[in-house]
């Protein structure tokens, strides 16, 4: 297997393996927002689902091991390229145009993915513990989150990040196209707008949990 | 006739040598609309001569955009602000009265700065040679026409063949990346029925060497293209991508 | 003493080099790597030469001046080149191309050579598209081809306006390979300084490591020089800013003789003159006087703008005096014409330059039409310009582009230096007295691929392979002369620069040594000449050391040697006392302007043998004409 690793240690190796586990992550990202979107329809769905999920934990062990390896994948790779990348960049221009040449999306994936990797980790110290370790026989999921947003901070952080995911987004999908040689004059446009609309929608998607929960604790309601 | 000149104020990169540390040096020229930014430095460089000092180190040959000598970096851009444009197309028309510009080499690790605005590009001929080829010996080639090709292959390919060679892709990437450059001879071949008994080796080959050379990975940020002087493409990026894929499942190596 | 044999094989014209191919000497190919060759330069000819040398199993060594091999002034080659393929069905034939040569260059190359030019032409297209090149398709897929001023028939192939750039790419990767093979050494920015010849033979070269200053000796059995013409000798020409005669010049003092130094093409398609400050002049490509037309206005002083001149007050003078060439006659007519209609004040504004004009081609082909052939070549004349020729004509004017005469060389391509090769532009021997265009790219790349090999291995095959020592006397001697050389630049220390004095030898050149010589003005400019050198050698100024990256020390050797050289361009047209082909004296000419060739007194090469600077001894090689008849050109 020396030829497969070697293939993937390669710059375009590395890119490669980018573009698969980003775009399984996107997949990925997909099902969470389905599943959170639920809880814009009330308590009940929102804890019925999550209960479900509960119910077929060893299914969900198992998809979270594979996440677990596509994140250290993307995430290891991604550090790893940054590096490899500013050793072959050492000196900068004193005069720099590169806002004229490339995209501001483009220019910041390693910055815009170590945003979202604090993000991560305290996402999963925080609801994901609680989920899973701290409900202590309850199925009240809803209210966890609820009460998760009314700090107006955390909610701050929130929609600050998924911003930045919605950046990361907007380049990482298209981005992943061209690394799979899927680039025709035709048929580019369609997978940056589809990229662009995904990112849009999660971006707006997800912020807009927070910020109804902000506000509808603002409201006593 | 007598014409108008230009006043402007260089702020240009000195340094001895790989080693030693660089810094700008300010010049104010006069110069004519007409003349090329390379003029205006021979021009200097003339002045700095007559004085006995060293004239300022910079690369050109041809002048006419095709030998891919030239490269300077001009207000942040390889080869100026113009697009798919060399240094040495660049007009000082297209500079306003009382300007000043930033001069600097192309800067890359890969790179090394030889003198000022002068710097090694050995790396990208590395990358030629391990695989920028079809192998064949002289004589032994069938008759130009017994293979067709259509005419979309043939202009796709030398859109692709058309790279100057002269490093702007990388002075331009903010990884310092090659990609665009291996890509456009990896494109030209990948095209065309000569290169097929290769085509797969080939891109391995080139890939591996760009790698060794002191390169950076591409990350698809695209700015290589649009400071290309010739207009290559990423699309051959994208197809280069597609071989290296399918010559790491397809290939025999274990 | 010097010998200037010919070698032209016996037998008829189109069996020579057939026969002389199997009579030579083959060298074992066991033994084939025990031969060391140096070839410099790595141009069309050079690069050729050397990857084709490797893949015989020689061991090469191959020499450029630039940070790559493939940077060679050919890549700026745009227009195409010729092979008689007759692909297009219109009665070429390598007879045909072989003729408009030989007629092309005025009747003064040899035919021999001539004729093995055109009998390999079909070979490079095979070998060209073999390699990658992506020449120009038509629907069906096979090659297209365009025609080229001085043909009647369609055999130019290309590849947009990047031909130059596409084959030369094509040398370049086979020179690759070579290299990754191990069969060839490739040394860059290293400047050939001198030749170095022991017992009688080239055996080696001296150059300068221009990033380290430092001279280095290099060995071999043979050397190649393939390092391209002398048109810089005017300071403003099409060649590009490096390119220089001196590699040649200094093997010429060491006893290779220069033959026909006055036979300088000055290119009609060219940018004019923008100011003082410019620094080259750049080449428009002749095929577009495939389809744009060339003329002045017919009123001295004219004032109107362009596009309102009626056509009755347009003079389409190629068209009028040349009806059945029309636009596109040879370059050295069209190119005096110009001069001639700006002389008389018909210039555009009454300045230097005439219009190509494209209105009737948009009118009967369209604008995308023009575009897909010229597109690039018109983009780039925007670009320096400023000006858009899809709507108003493009401006041109003659500028010095390309040099028939070089060092002489025998049937072999082996100069009056037995084991010293001269390929490509640097030698003299294809092209007469003018050179057709799609021309260059052919000669250089036959000589590279399909002679040069042969011959080297021919003289091979009676030379023994023993190592040669570069510590030798030879070699030290030729090391300590390039030093001296360098330390004497250095420290003339004097009041101009090296550009200031190679631009009023450019003057002096293209006034007198041009378009047009009279015997009075070549006399006063052998003595101006004379004088500039000496002005150079007390008064230039070269900054810096020896021991350093030192362009201005690049810029000075080569222009100490244009001082020398530019001397018997002027000697060798003051010689050459009647008119052919871009040689024209204003003694010989018809009524009507026509050149006047004197067959009688001048069907010879003029190789001359250098004595001391300023001085040389003149050798005659008589050129025999078998096959074809001495025909007055005529393109009426």
């Amino acid at each position: 297997m020396s030829w497969l690793s070697k293939s993937l240690s390669s710059s375009i190796g590395k890119k490669i393996i980018m573009a698969i586990t980003g775009l399984s992550l996107i997949l990925f990202l997909t099902v969470h927002f389905i599943n959170n979107m639920f809880l814009f329809f009330g308590k009940e769905g929102f804890d019925m689902l999550v209960s479900s999920l509960d119910a077929v934990k060893p299914i969900v062990r198992v998809a979270e091991s594979m996440l677990v390896i596509l994140f250290g994948f993307h995430i290891y790779n991604g550090i790893k390229l940054w590096w490899e990348n500013r050793q072959a960049n050492p000196e900068k221009y004193a005069v720099n145009a590169a806002k004229e040449n490339s995209t501001f999306f483009s220019r910041t994936m390693p910055y815009t993915g170590g945003i979202i990797l604090v993000f991560l980790i305290l996402h999963l110290a925080s609801l994901w513990v609680k989920f899973n370790f701290g409900m202590e026989g309850t199925h009240h999921y809803y209210d966890v989150v609820a009460a998760t947003f009314q700090s107006l901070p955390v909610a701050i952080f929130y929609v600050f990040v998924m911003l930045v995911l919605g950046f990361h987004l907007n380049h990482g999908f298209q981005s992943a196209f061209q690394t799979f040689g899927w680039h025709h004059k035709k048929y580019t446009p369609l997978v940056e707008f589809i990229g662009t609309a995904y990112a849009v929608v999660f971006a707006i998607g997800f912020s807009a949990i927070p910020i109804y929960f902000f506000i509808r604790s603002m409201g006593g309601n | 006739m007598k014409e108008t000149k230009i006043n402007l104020t260089l702020k240009v990169w000195r340094q001895e040598s790989a080693k030693s540390k660089g810094n700008f040096e300010e010049f104010k020229v006069a110069v004519s609309p007409h003349s090329s930014i390379l003029e205006m430095f021979d021009e200097l460089n003339n002045r700095l001569e007559l004085e006995g000092k060293i004239p300022i180190a910079f690369e050109s040959d041809c002048r006419e955009g095709i030998c891919g000598t030239c490269g300077l970096v001009i207000n942040g851009h390889p080869h100026g602000e113009k697009k798919k444009t060399a240094t040495c197309q660049m007009h000082m028309r297209s500079f306003k009265e009382g300007e000043t510009i930033y001069i600097e080499p192309f800067r890359a690790k890969a790179f090394p700065i030889l003198r000022d605005l002068m710097v090694d590009r050995s790396g990208l001929d590395k990358i030629q040679q391990a695989g920028g080829y079809a192998s064949f010996n002289t004589g032994s080639a069938p008759d130009a026409n017994a293979i067709l090709i259509s005419k979309e292959t043939a202009s796709l390919a030398l859109d692709a063949a058309e790279c100057i060679g002269c490093g702007a892709c990388v002075a331009a990437c903010k990884n310092s990346s090659a990609m665009l450059f291996v890509s456009a001879k990896v494109s030209q071949f990948a095209l065309l029925p000569q290169g097929q008994p290769e085509r797969y080796e080939r891109v391995q080959n080139m890939v591996i060497a760009h790698d060794e050379s002191g390169f950076g990975s591409c990350t698809n940020t695209y700015a290589c293209e649009a400071e290309c002087p010739k207009g290559i493409s990423i699309s051959n990026i994208a197809r280069m991508n597609r071989d290296y894929f399918v010559s790491n499942l397809k290939l025999q190596n274990v | 003493m010097m010998n200037l044999d010919s070698k032209v094989p016996k037998g008829n014209l189109s069996e020579k080099w057939t026969n002389h191919k199997f009579n030579m000497k083959l060298v074992n190919p066991a033994n084939k790597r025990k031969y060391d060759v140096i070839v410099v330069g790595t141009g069309l000819a050079g690069a050729g030469a050397a990857a084709t040398l490797g893949e015989l199993g020689y061991k090469v060594k191959a020499f450029t001046y630039h940070d790559s091999s493939r940077r060679a002034h050919s890549i700026a080659a745009q227009g195409g080149i010729n092979a008689a393929k007759d692909y297009q069905n219109d009665g070429d034939s390598v007879y045909r191309l072989f003729y408009d040569t030989i007629k092309g260059g005025d009747f003064r190359s040899r035919e021999a050579n001539t004729f093995r030019l055109a009998e390999v032409s079909n070979n490079i297209i095979d070998q060209c598209v073999a390699q990658g090149v992506p020449f120009a398709r038509e629907y069906g897929g096979t090659l297209a081809n365009r025609s080229f001023g001085g043909a009647q028939v369609s055999r130019t192939f290309y590849a947009r306006g990047e031909t130059g750039q596409q084959l030369l790419l094509g040398a370049y990767s086979s020179l690759n390979r070579q290299i990754k093979l191990g069969n060839v050494e490739m040394y860059h920015r290293r400047e050939m300084l001198d030749l170095v010849i022991v017992d009688g033979k080239a055996k080696g070269i001296t150059v300068r490591n221009l990033i380290t200053g430092e001279v280095e000796s290099y060995a071999a059995q043979a050397v190649v020089l393939a390092t391209g013409g002398y048109s810089n000798v005017f300071f403003l020409s099409t060649s590009a800013m490096m390119s220089n005669a001196t590699a040649a010049w200094r093997a010429h003092k060491k006893g290779a003789a220069f033959a026909n130094p006055c036979f300088t093409q000055i290119h009609p398609t060219c940018l004019p003159q923008h100011g003082e400050g410019q620094s080259k002049l750049v080449l428009m490509s002749e095929s577009l006087r495939n389809d744009g037309r060339i003329w002045v206005p017919n009123i001295v002083g004219e004032k109107r703008p362009v596009n309102e001149i009626p056509e009755s007050d347009r003079d389409y003078y190629l068209e009028r005096r040349y009806p059945s060439f029309g636009n596109l006659a040879p370059r050295d007519i069209s190119s005096r014409s110009a001069k001639y209609a700006c002389d008389e004040g018909k210039g555009v504004n009454g300045g230097r330059s005439v219009y190509l004009d494209f209105a009737d081609a948009i009118k009967r082909i369209g604008e995308p039409a023009v575009r897909e052939k010229y597109g690039n070549l018109f983009e780039m004349y925007e670009n320096i310009t400023a000006e858009n020729p899809y709507k108003v004509p493009m401006q041109i004017y003659p500028a010095p582009h390309y040099t028939m005469g070089g060092l002489w060389v025998d049937y072999n391509l082996m100069s009056s230096i037995p084991g010293l090769f001269v390929a490509g532009e640097a030698n003299f021997s294809d092209h007469g007295a003018n050179r057709l265009g799609a021309s260059a790219l052919m000669q250089g790349l036959a000589d590279g691929y399909f002679v040069i090999p042969y011959t080297v291995g021919n003289y091979f095959g009676s030379e023994k392979p023993e190592k040669v020592d570069v510590k030798g006397t030879e070699f030290n001697a030729a090391k300590e002369s390039v030093n001296e050389s360098s330390n004497k630049l250095l420290s003339i220390n004097g009041k101009q620069t090296v550009d200031d004095i190679h631009r009023k030898l450019g003057d002096l050149l293209i006034d007198k040594v041009g378009m047009s010589r009279d015997e009075a003005g070549l006399k006063e400019v052998i003595t101006k000449i004379s004088d500039l050198r000496d002005e150079f050698w007390n008064d230039v100024k070269v900054v810096g050391k020896s021991e350093d990256i030192n362009l201005n020390l690049e810029r000075a050797g080569r222009v100490a040697d244009f001082l020398e050289l530019g001397e018997l361009m002027a000697v060798d047209a003051l010689n050459r006392d009647e008119s052919c082909g871009a040689h024209f004296r204003e003694e010989h000419q018809t009524s009507e302007g026509e050149a006047i060739r004197n067959d009688d007194e001048f069907a010879y090469v003029a190789a001359w043998e250098f004595e001391k600077a300023g001085k040389w001894k003149l050798h005659k090689e008589n050129l025999e004409f078998e096959s074809v008849e001495l025909a007055t050109r005529s393109y009426k």
